[in-house]
Parts: C-alpha cells; structure tokens; sequence
C-alpha cells in the first residue's frame, strides 16, 4: 500500500488542486477515464462540504489521506471543524432550492463511489470514500 | 458575441503535463434566433460557480421575456453539484417567470450522467445533443 498526503486550506479556491491531486493518483493506479471522472467528483464534494460547513468565517485545513491498495483507493477527507448531521443536512438542502447543490454533493459522493462513511463530531469530520479498481 | 466582461479572468497554471491547465470558467453570451446562449469553458465548482450564477441573472434582466435560455457545455471539462444546483436555480427561476426552461446543449456523457444521479433532467431541464437540435426544437 502506498500513502499520499495532501492539506489544503479549507477555501473555494483549493478545491481544484485536491481534485488534481485525486486524479494523479487514479489515473497512476490505472483506473478507467470514468472510473476517474467519479473520483474527482465525489473529493470534490467532499471538500466543497468541507469549504462551506466546517470552520464558519476563520478557514481551517482540509487533510486528504491517499491509500493506494492493489485493488482499490481509500481517500479520507478530514477537518476540524464543527461537524454536521449528514441525513438532515440531505434533507435541510433537497427542501431549499437555494441550496439543492450542496445537498446533491452528498448524493453525488454515494452514487459514484463504491463506500462512503462518515465519521462527524463537535471535533471535526471525516469523510472515507472508496473506489474499487474495475477487473 | 457578448462577452461577458466582469467574468472572463482567465487563471493558468501549469498542467501535469507540462500544458497549460485552465482551473477556472470562462464565460460569453450571444444570441442564436433570438434565444439565449450562455457558452461555458473550463470547470464549473464552488470557486467558480459564481460566475455562472452572476451570467444567469445577467441573462434573466436583459431578457426578461425569454422562455428559452441555451447552456452551452461544449467546452467544459468538468461540473459537480455547485454547477448543477446553480443551473436547478436558474432553471426554477425561468419556470416561474415566464413558464420556461433551460436547454443545456453538448453535454459530454460523463456530464449527462451527473444530471442524470441527480434526478433533475426531467424536473428542470430539456437536454439536447447539439446546438442546431436545440434551436430547430425550441423554434417550432
């Protein structure tokens, strides 16, 4: 298994570079053109809800951990930010069409990958996403 | 053509392979029949996103009466929900205003399958192949 790891600051203009990052990565484990499309999308997402929910006005820092399996990528996006309820917050934002993007960014990450978990408390939040190699 | 001046800063940087790597959106607008046609280049998310909510408001004041509007997506490379949710708002607000829609054109088939996890297609917004489609259609 090999490790790659990324911090960005937690601003719109970072977002970028981190789904950069993702499809370096993919695209050296040999995973298909839309294999990698998917990828950027969902650490896109997991990101931008990071950018937009975890520190308020005082930007903070994303990590993202890289872990390069044989047969899959592991990406863990972590902040330390306030956290939030990922159920409700699908709902807050299918209900509010101001805010329809931010809660398809949810929907975008678990229909792209192949497991997502969450792990969110008052300390932060970490988003697991996981893409297997296609045989 | 119209470019729209106030959002066409251009940031390069420097690509994986050495080209140059265009890590924002460039956007015009112009006219084709009379319809409005927004055209995209580059990626549409969070840090970019503004400029094609700023270019859709554009396009609603000075075409107040319009019941088409064109989003052309030939050149843009990638989108994620901030796009999407920008373009579902638009596409809500013309509904309103004036029973209309928004036609997003030259979608590529990794793009039309976001809008399709997405579930908005049939809700928001008709999806043409090509522009010359678009127009024949939206003229009838």
């Amino acid at each position: 298994m090999t490790n790659i790891k990324l911090t960005i600051p937690s601003m719109s203009d970072y977002v970028g570079v981190a789904r950069l990052t993702a499809s370096g990565i993919a695209n050296r484990m040999k995973f298909t053109h839309e294999d990698i499309e998917d990828i950027k999308i969902a650490v896109s997402e997991a990101c931008t809800n990071a950018v937009q929910y975890a520190y308020g006005d005082s930007p903070g820092e994303i990590e993202l951990a890289f872990s390069m399996f044989e047969d899959k990528l592991e990406i863990k996006i972590s902040d330390s930010g306030k956290g939030f309820d990922v159920e409700a917050d699908v709902k807050t934002k299918e209900d509010d069409p101001e805010k329809i993007g931010l809660g398809l960014g949810i929907v975008f990450m678990r229909s792209l990958m192949d497991h997502v978990d969450y792990d969110t408390s008052a300390n932060g939040t970490t988003v697991t996403l996981v893409k297997k190699v296609s045989s | 053509m119209l470019y729209f001046g106030k959002i066409t800063v251009r940031l390069k940087n420097r690509g994986e392979r050495g080209g140059n790597m265009v890590l924002d959106l460039n956007v015009s607008i112009r006219e084709n029949n009379n319809i409005p046609v927004i055209d995209l280049e580059g990626e549409i998310d969070v840090y970019t996103y503004p400029k094609l909510s700023d270019a859709l408001q554009y396009v609603f004041e000075t075409y107040p009466n319009a019941k088409d509007l064109i989003v052309n997506l030939d050149k843009i490379r990638y989108i994620d929900s901030t796009g999407l949710g920008v373009i579902a708002n638009g596409a809500n607000q013309i509904k309103k205003i004036n029973e209309g829609y928004i036609n997003i054109i030259n979608a590529t088939p990794q793009i039309k399958k976001i809008f399709d996890v997405s579930g908005l297609i049939s809700a928001n917004f008709k999806i043409f192949d090509s522009e010359e489609d678009a127009v024949t259609n939206l003229s009838k």
